[in-house]
């Protein structure tokens, strides 16, 4: 019939009882407020994580010497010195999804520039290493691929470094001094902020791998530590990490059944794992706040009970005058409609409020979408449906008769 | 079939069968309450034509308040067969019942039964809502009806600012504002004063003549009957006499002897 003419009616039923009314809409309102609330600072978290994850490159993975069994003790990952430049050298010919690879060695040592030091874990690779990392160079320039073929002595330093040795000094073209030997400051890294584990990936610095492993460590026989590979796309990871693992399986002359003696570490995998652990505390929290709104959903039931029997007399005249069951049963469920909409509507305003409250003031991430909107309108839509049938139903069901002379 | 043919009405010909309003064959009602079944109706049989003006009497327990939930469509008999206009509604459901109510019946009650906190124009406009009339025509409408009654200046008014005797010609004009059959009066002047009552019983007698309304008016005061036409008076669940009225009042002149009083609810 008149959709019209039944909001209308509903609204100035609702608005005849204004506490009551207001009172009905706050359980709905803390409960849609509480979802997304909590869905939001859940999403937050992980919006956070793959933000990161990505930050790192999401293409990426890291290939590392596995597993060694010494007399039936394994001695873990990293343990056997199983991977090296030709390896590398091999993957980058041989499989096509691979975009870039690098060798990595590791290092540390105390950078000295004037009177500043500073400890630094670092990190030799190939001239690709800002296209893996999708990591950009923010002054200088990255070394070259020449730098590396001739173990030159440059030196890319990251943005925590560049600012303990060189505090409001340029360090383009300056000499630093990494365990005694000259090197010259190339580059500076783009700020990256922390690692998912809390660490600063800006405390680091990187050098040409081959320079490492002459100059740094004096390696009689070079090895590498890992390789980091980036693949066409995140696509293509699986893809690329399965031929990775064939090459190599090839390369040590693994025999079937043989477990691997290297391990290809897919970024993709350590970010469906967070996204997981993440949506399940998403989930966690948002199921907690439906619980509230079900609450809410129970009040609105009590309160159109109690308004349905107020208004058997008006049920009465309405059905005597030609309201069929049906027209009584949709305007009662408009109204508890009404209701959980209203109070939906504005649990999501002061849920965005307060989500963005919290990010202000504990700076935790939050992040309010348009799919938790979504939901909990829906949620709360349902809710009125459900909790508002039975007492429309009860209206409808009235006998006019008994209504008319309901006292 | 043979009681029907003696209590054809005595006033409109029989020869048009769309002239037959209300059409009551053999109508019985059972109430069960408990194990007690309660005979309300022991097979009525009744015809009124349109333009009948008819009053029903009886004690209470009579069965009258019955009838006239049988013939407002309210309820549904037990047995037998009813005939509004032709159609058979004593097998309708109830949706049904209510668009028949909303097209052929207008109630008028004795607690005049408004909705509460609802201006008088969108109490008329009300059956008008429930069969689909667009807003500007409902209002159209309405208004008129309220003119017909003689409430055009009322129409904000909501129902605990108008006097009993408004109060009742709002629902009067709520009973005509989608051209009923046969308007139905339960107890009409049952919580009105005399004047009052007279003014309501006089439009009644206007709709009935100038309109051919058929009108049916539920009373237990012999006085308010004698504005009818016609009279069934109910004992023990059957009609017990059903005569027309002699020395029939007429409300305008019954009025004009009346003494207007001073709290009169009138401007």
């Amino acid at each position: 019939m008149n959709l019209l003419a039944i909001i209308k009616v509903a609204a100035r039923a609702l608005g005849r009882n204004k506490l009551r009314t207001a009172l009905t809409m706050l359980g709905i309102i803390i409960g849609v407020g509480a979802v997304i609330v909590l869905v939001s600072i859940g999403q937050g978290a992980q919006a956070m994580v793959l933000d990161q994850i990505s930050s790192m490159g999401t293409n990426m993975m890291y290939v590392m010497p596995g597993n060694m069994m010494f007399g039936g003790a394994a001695l873990g990952a990293g343990a056997a010195a199983t991977l090296t430049d030709d390896d590398v050298n091999a993957m980058e010919r041989e499989v096509p999804t691979i975009a870039a690879v690098s060798p990595v060695v590791n290092a540390s040592g105390q950078l000295v520039f004037g009177n500043q030091n500073w400890f630094v874990r670092i990190q030799g690779t190939n001239e690709k290493f800002p296209e893996i990392r999708t990591w950009k160079v923010e002054q200088g320039d990255f070394f070259t691929d020449a730098d590396v073929r001739s173990a030159a002595r440059v030196i890319v330093l990251g943005k925590t470094v560049a600012e303990k040795l060189f505090p409001g000094v340029d360090p383009i073209g300056e000499t630093i001094r990494v365990r005694n030997l000259p090197f010259r400051v190339v580059g500076v890294l783009a700020a990256k902020g922390q690692s998912m584990v809390g660490q600063d990936q800006d405390d680091t610095a990187v050098i040409p791998y081959t320079t490492a492993q002459r100059k740094l460590l004096g390696q009689q026989i070079p090895s590498i530590n890992q390789a980091m590979v980036s693949a066409v796309s995140q696509q293509a990871s699986s893809v690329t990490q399965r031929q990775i693992t064939e090459l190599l399986r090839q390369r040590h002359k693994i025999a079937p059944g043989e477990s691997d003696d290297f391990m290809v570490r897919n970024m993709t995998d350590a970010a469906q794992t967070f996204t997981q652990l993440t949506t399940i505390m998403t989930l966690l929290l948002g199921s907690i706040a439906a619980i509230s709104l079900v609450v809410g959903g129970i009040g609105i039931m009590n309160i159109m009970l109690v308004s349905v029997t107020e208004r058997t007399r008006e049920i009465g005249i309405r059905m005597a005058v030609g309201a069929r069951p049906n027209y009584v049963r949709l305007q009662f469920l408009t109204e508890s409609l009404v209701l959980s909409l209203m109070g939906g509507l504005i649990g999501v305003l002061i849920g965005g409020g307060i989500a963005a409250l919290v990010s202000r003031i504990l700076g935790w991430p939050t992040l309010v979408s348009a799919l938790s909107v979504l939901i909990s309108f829906a949620f709360a839509t349902v809710i009125g449906i459900f909790f508002g049938y039975y007492p429309a139903h009860k209206a409808a069901a009235l006998d006019p008769i008994e209504a008319l002379r309901y006292e | 079939m043979s009681s029907r043919i003696e209590t054809v009405s005595r006033e409109a010909p029989r020869n048009a069968a769309q002239d037959i309003v209300i059409l009551l064959e053999r109508i019985h009602k059972v109430y069960r309450m408990g194990d007690i079944e309660v005979h309300a109706l022991r097979g009525v049989s009744l015809e009124i034509n349109r333009g009948e003006f008819v009053a029903i009497m009886g004690p209470s327990g009579s069965g009258k308040s019955t009838m006239m939930n049988i013939i407002g469509c309210l309820d549904r008999p037990t047995k037998g067969q009813y005939f509004l206009e032709g159609v058979d509604v004593s097998t309708v459901d109830k949706a049904g019942l209510a668009d028949i109510r909303n097209k052929s019946v207008g109630f008028v009650f004795q607690s005049f039964n408004l909705v509460p906190r609802t201006s008088a124009l969108e109490n008329v406009e009300l059956p008008l809502v429930y069969a689909g009339v667009g807003s500007s025509e409902r209002v159209r409408r309405a208004r008129a009806a309220l003119t017909e009654v003689g409430l055009s200046d009322r129409e904000k008014n909501m129902p605990n600012q108008l006097s009993g005797g408004q109060q009742q010609r709002v629902a009067l004009a709520r009973a005509l504002v989608n051209n009923p059959s046969l308007i139905l009066a339960d107890e009409p002047t049952g919580a009105l004063d005399t004047r009052t009552s007279v003014e309501v019983m006089e439009i009644f007698q206007r709709l009935n003549s100038e309109r051919r309304l058929t009108i049916v008016v539920v009373t237990h005061e012999p006085d308010i009957a004698q504005y009818a036409k016609r009279i069934i008076q109910f004992r023990d669940g059957r009609i017990h006499r059903d005569i027309p009225v002699e020395n029939r009042k007429d409300a305008s002149e019954v009025l004009q002897q009346l003494p207007v009083e001073d709290d009169e609810d009138e401007e």
